[in-house]
């Protein structure tokens, strides 16, 4: 049935509010004013120049790239056998393990941030290295393992039996036949955790300190205490690196498919 | 025993970033704080116990429950009519419509935030066109305050609601529709009798997902509401980092846990009965 167009008109006004908040972010990111002014009072590129000569959230902008590129590859070195495993193997503890393996998307990253406090503080892994690595690892697994079992488990098992009568081992196979073409699903599984963890704010915002910051909880302190475009132009920062993500996702395995619950 | 070997380094790192920090969480939540501030190794419920008398712990949880419920129910209510836009557009536009939905989703909630203060601030948009309009001669406050945060977090909610509902209404027969038009129905009896009843129970899971959501959001009411709105969320924050009262930021989450489970639970219940 064609939409009327009362249908049509309530559908836009639910895009004009999901989309305008990145639409104006673009736009003010370019003003020449000196707050989030909108209409902006001239157009210019000041504050992507001053984003640029500001050392601390350049810094910051360097340790979130290093920690999300970290992090998508043990994501995926870890995540990627045990999706192998789930989707492919037979075992016991196969369907508890598949539950586990997504059981951090079920609380609330809030609890999460907070219960990784109290672990790492003690032992003195906040605010370092190894602290935030491990959580967002933690938060990018379930990502990678549930995108993974979906493409291993579209590969047909026929190909893969046909390698072993031909004479290949069992890691041969999985290795030479399943692997390559399963692998646009792994890399949009990459994607993904890179994104996961360089948008990440909410753990972050527990394990950081003085002297280790990543890019969102500098936006976020930054959104809190000033209202200068310099934050507009540090969240397009943000904007694009995600749109490159969804749409390099988008064309490797479909964006709704990756991140959706079922 | 291969497959075992093999979810073992992610187990692993589930264990070391997720098991043990939530099992000491659960730990923490009951010891004590003294008088001076300080930790106390205690295995008792008085902290949770302190937090259930105080009436500002129920203003919170009031604060928080009727914020997400109607954030929850404006977001899944707007969600529809693009769920319903996408069901019905030709198959080619389908898969822009649905990224353009949900895309929103992985843009930091920071971020969409910076918008917002662009929007609704006092030199935002929104007051620049009223004071274009001439009805208003001093910017109305649209931010920092209550009104902000549920505007905030409603948007923040709704690319859920559309992942939810796009998958749930696609699955309709759309032949139902057509036979009520077919017999004579106009759209809003098709719409109020037919596709509503049909949906009901995508909408339940939608609002189920974005309610549960809502409760635990901490960005949106913290930036939103700039520091003058209080919620479980940011009560937790504070506790854990300002006042840095560990056993009381534990118990509040342990509470927050035992609501949600409590919520989840409650919602198979009700499926239970109703089938």
């Amino acid at each position: 049935m064609r939409p009327g167009w009362v249908l049509r008109l309530a559908a836009i006004c639910g895009y004009a509010l999901l989309l305008a908040p990145a639409l104006l972010v673009c736009a003010i990111s370019f003003s020449a004013g000196d707050f989030l002014t909108f209409p902006p009072p001239g157009l210019s590129l000041r504050w992507y120049a001053a984003l640029v000569s500001n050392a601390e959230l350049m810094a910051a902008l360097r340790n979130s790239a290093v920690l999300a590129a970290v992090v998508a590859v043990i994501a995926l070195l870890a995540g990627g056998p045990a999706a192998y495993a789930i989707a492919r193997l037979d075992f016991p503890g196969r369907g508890f393990l598949a539950g586990f393996l997504a059981a951090p998307l079920l609380l609330p990253t809030l609890v999460l941030g907070l219960a990784l406090l109290l672990a790492l503080q003690p032992v003195k892994l906040a605010a370092t290295w190894p602290g935030l690595v491990l959580a967002h690892a933690m938060v990018a697994i379930p990502f990678a393992v549930r995108i993974m079992t979906t493409a291993f488990g579209a590969v047909p098992k026929d190909l893969e039996e046909a390698a072993w009568t031909l004479g290949a081992t069992p890691l041969q196979a999985a290795l030479r036949v399943t692997l390559p073409i399963a692998a646009p699903g792994a890399i949009a599984a990459g994607a993904l955790c890179f994104l996961v963890s360089f948008d990440e704010t909410v753990i972050s915002l527990f394990l950081v300190g003085p002297r280790l910051s990543t890019l969102p909880v500098e936006m976020f302190r930054y959104a809190e205490n000033r209202t200068d475009p310099l934050v507009a132009a540090l969240a397009m920062t943000l904007i694009i690196v995600a749109l490159a993500v969804v749409l390099l996702v988008e064309r490797l395995v479909g964006f709704t498919r990756a991140v959706g619950r079922n | 025993m291969i497959g075992l070997l093999l979810c073992l380094p992610a187990a692993l790192i589930l264990g070391l970033g997720f098991v043990w920090p939530v099992a000491l969480l659960a730990r923490i939540s009951l010891n004590r704080t003294t008088d001076m501030g300080a930790m106390e190794e205690a295995f008792s419920l008085e902290t949770m116990a302190k937090l259930v008398e105080d009436d500002f712990t129920w203003e919170l949880a009031w604060n928080t429950a009727t914020l997400s419920a109607t954030c929850g129910a404006i977001a899944v209510a707007l969600a529809l009519p693009v769920a319903l836009l996408i069901r019905s557009a030709p198959p080619q536009w389908r898969g822009l419509l649905s990224l353009m939905a949900v895309a929103p989703l992985l843009v930091s909630s920071t971020a969409r935030i910076v918008g917002w203060m662009a929007i609704l601030g006092d030199r935002g948009m929104i007051n620049a066109v009223l004071a274009w309009i001439g009805v208003v001669d001093d910017p109305v406050r649209l931010i920092n305050n209550w009104t902000g945060v549920r505007i905030g977090l409603t948007e923040s909610l709704m690319p859920y609601a559309c992942l939810v509902l796009i998958a749930g209404l696609g699955r309709l027969d759309s032949r139902l529709e057509e036979a009520a038009a077919t017999l004579g129905a106009t759209r809003t009896k098709t719409f109020l009798r037919v596709t509503l009843p049909l949906a009901a129970p995508a909408l339940a899971a939608a609002f189920l997902l974005v309610f549960v959501l809502g409760v635990s959001a901490f960005v949106t009411p913290r930036l939103m509401g700039g520091g003058r709105v209080f919620v479980v969320a940011t009560e937790i924050f504070d506790l854990a980092l300002e006042t840095v009262d560990w056993p009381a930021a534990a118990a509040m989450a342990m509470l927050l846990l035992g609501s949600l489970g409590l919520a989840m639970a409650l919602r198979g219940l009700v499926a239970k009965v109703a089938r």
